[in-house]
């Protein structure tokens, strides 16, 4: 038993897959806020990241970038395992899903932070001098004119790394977050049948990762090549 | 004398809608040497890259050596050719490319020996010999160890050259060699063409907008335009004397400058 | 009272067994990479398809999905044709990170093919080479530069993802780790020493990478 739910393990294996879908697709709701939730913060952080490693100041710019690259060049897990464990040790005490999302969040951080700075340099300097010819304050030409030519760069990059969230969502079950894989793991574990589950888990993501791309190759194409108005 | 080298028998091609080609009878005879002149997109190129079976064609039949080359017999009916026999007709053919196309990962010998061991089964002495004999022919033994990117476009050039030779092909298809090379550098590659302009059995077939050099070696000059042959015949003929208005008009344009 | 360095043993240990994964499935998974890219382009249908079909579900599922499907779920359909598909925990590990690693390298690998430019496969066909002579002596030598920087990544990647393989209980970096945390109760320590060493190996493999890099592409730092 699982939510609430029973599986049905006495009337063949399609009766076996239909009982247990209904637990699945709790636990691919929860994959799904894991994601999004994971995917905001990356956004956030990779924002912050990518600002420091561009500040003009040395003392700021070297810092970032090495702590950038650390965050790249380590497991997920193990910097999953640090938060559960080394966070409650100085008194911060978060439920698992959040310290997971978390956890999703810093290490796509590294990879936003690469995307903003792709996607900001990827305005044509023409464009900087064409604002300060016309004597528009900094501020204005960061939000009318560099920003809306940024997005439409930047949005099918972070689409990917949201479908690439997803995919390690399941890591978050080492820490008990009851998402997809972890269920279909609890299901193998008491019915000791493996296979009905876990082929299910591959089908879903599947269809769980070809509806996201759809979805950011859809986004991309409502997207004016050209920027974006901003009224 | 026997059956031209290359013959063209109502040759149609199009890109689409477009007719680059049309009922276009044209032959060349063996060792003759025959240069193509024309406006752009009169469909020069395409001309020679329907020998080297870079594009097919969409009517009609090319000969090469008497043998139909984008078709063959079988069962007493000419059917499209397929990829052994056309294959089996490259062999009588070689290429040189207005932007060379050397393969940039090999040294110049390996561009020369690399075909002549893998496609011919030479062994690697003969390929080096055989390979050796043609850069001394273009002027570039000491080169023989560096990479394309080392070279300027004239000494690259020269290696499409010996790179084609190297196959001993009975026809040497010249695809504006000059074209993409500073004019400084263009006086060497002629030179070269102009030294295998003596050979005998070569049949040469070439595309250029160098029009005293044309005059110079061809045994006949073609001008084309529009997909047709306009005007064909000796060099004297047609720079000297052209009849059709359409011939004079473009002499008259690219000759302006010189 | 414990030392950092009493961690230190241990860790060694894991690590070698994590350098032994990544190194195995890395070199597998190139293997894989370039059948699955070259697969993608072959004229033969099936042979196309085949490759499609590798690379769509290696890339649409979880790698953590993979690695628990050959380990748990795989004996269990050798069960039932009657087969014994019980892997060893380093087999399945290293099959699992080769496999996904694998078709993610088959997009690099047929990217890059398709990169070299019209003009190479021009030049190859006026010198008569067969398709097969043209792909492996003139258009492979010149994508395989094309694609070490997504390899060099992709290498990174794997070494990371050797993680994950602790939850099949191998005895790698993480292991220990998880190991040493159980019985010393000293997350702090165990967990910043091995993300450091986890750091070190990815500086490790990306500078040898690097050097791979330019040994492949030799050619293209020539210059007059």
């Amino acid at each position: 038993m699982l939510f609430g739910l029973h599986w049905d393990t006495a009337h063949g294996d399609l009766a076996f897959a239909a009982s247990i879908l209904p637990m699945l697709l709790i636990g691919m709701w929860v994959t799904i806020e894991a994601s999004i939730l994971g995917f905001f913060v990356a956004l956030i952080i990779g924002l912050i990241l990518s600002v420091l490693k561009a500040a003009p100041s040395r003392l700021i710019r070297w810092p970032a970038l090495a702590v950038a690259e650390f965050i790249r060049d380590t497991p997920l897990l193990v910097q999953l395992f640090f938060l559960y464990y080394v966070l409650p040790d100085y008194g911060i005490v978060l439920p698992a899903f959040l310290t997971g999302a978390l956890a999703l969040g810093i290490q796509y951080s590294a990879y936003t932070a690469e995307v903003y700075r792709a996607g900001l340099e990827a305005v044509p300097h023409g464009q900087h001098e064409a604002a300060r010819a016309l004597d528009l304050p900094a501020r204005r030409t960061f939000t009318h004119v560099v920003l809306p030519q940024a997005v439409p760069r930047v949005v099918p990059a972070m689409g990917n790394y949201l479908v690439s969230i997803m995919k390690d969502v399941p890591v978050l079950s080492v820490v008990t977050v009851l998402e997809m894989l972890n269920v279909a793991k609890i299901i193998g574990d008491q019915t000791f049948n493996y296979m009905i589950p876990l082929t299910m888990v591959g089908g879903l993501y599947m269809i769980l990762t070809i509806f996201a791309s759809a979805l950011v190759r859809f986004a991309d194409r409502k997207l004016p090549k050209r920027g974006i108005a901003l009224r | 004398m026997s059956e031209p080298m290359i013959r063209f028998d109502k040759v149609e091609k199009s890109f689409g809608t477009f007719n680059v080609l049309k009922d276009l009878d044209f032959e060349v005879a063996r060792g003759e040497k025959v240069t193509i002149i024309g406006p752009s997109g009169s469909g020069k190129s395409t001309v020679l890259r329907i020998l080297m079976t870079l594009e097919d064609i969409t009517g009609g039949a090319v000969y090469v050596g008497g043998d139909p080359l984008w078709h063959e017999e079988k069962g007493g009916k000419l059917v499209p050719a397929s990829e052994g026999h056309l294959r089996q007709m490259r062999t009588q053919l070689g290429m040189v490319f207005q932007s060379f196309n050397l393969f940039p990962h090999m040294t110049v010998l390996r561009n020369l020996t690399e075909a002549p061991r893998v496609v011919l089964g030479l062994s690697k002495a003969e390929a080096k010999d055989r390979a050796e004999e043609l850069l001394e022919l273009v002027g570039l033994t000491e080169h023989a160890h560096k990479f394309p990117n080392q070279l300027s476009g004239g000494q690259q050039q020269r290696v499409g050259i010996a790179r084609a030779l190297a196959m001993r092909p009975k026809v040497m298809l010249f695809d504006e060699p000059t074209s993409a090379l500073d004019p400084e550098l263009v006086g060497e590659v002629l030179n070269v063409i102009r030294g295998l302009s003596e050979e005998h059995d070569l049949t040469m077939l070439m595309v250029t907008h160098e029009m005293r050099f044309a005059r110079e070696i061809s045994d006949r000059v073609c001008f084309f335009d529009g997909g047709k042959i306009c005007e064909s015949g000796t060099p004297e003929e047609i720079f000297g004397n052209p009849k059709e208005e359409r011939t004079k008009q473009f002499l008259h344009a690219v000759l302006e400058g010189d | 009272m414990v030392s950092w360095t009493d961690y230190l043993v241990p860790l060694s240990q894991g690590a070698w067994v994590t350098v032994q994964l990544t190194f195995w499935s890395t070199i597998l998974g190139a293997i894989l990479s370039f059948a699955g890219g070259i697969g993608k382009l072959s004229p033969i249908r099936p042979v196309r398809w085949l490759s499609v079909t590798y690379v769509e579900v290696f890339r649409g599922t979880s790698l953590l999905v993979q690695l628990f499907w050959l380990y748990f779920a795989l004996p269990v359909a050798g069960d039932a044709i009657g087969v014994n598909l019980r892997l060893p925990p380093v087999t399945a590990g290293v099959l699992a990170l080769s496999l996904n690693i694998g078709a993610y390298g088959a997009e690099v690998v047929r990217g890059a093919i398709q990169s070299v430019s019209k003009a190479q496969y021009e030049a190859a066909k006026a010198m008569n080479f067969t398709p097969r002579q043209t792909l492996w002596r003139v258009a492979l030598p010149q994508a395989i530069p094309e694609m070490m920087p997504s390899f060099s990544n992709l290498a990174v990647q794997n070494l990371k993802d050797t993680a994950l393989a602790s939850l099949i209980s191998l005895g790698d970096l993480a292991f220990k780790a998880e190991q040493l945390r159980n019985y010393y109760q000293d997350s702090t320590t165990v967990y910043t020493i091995v993300l450091f060493m986890y750091f070190g190996m990815a500086l490790v493999l990306s500078v040898l990478m690097r050097l791979l890099e330019r040994n492949v592409g030799r050619w293209r730092g020539a210059r007059r």
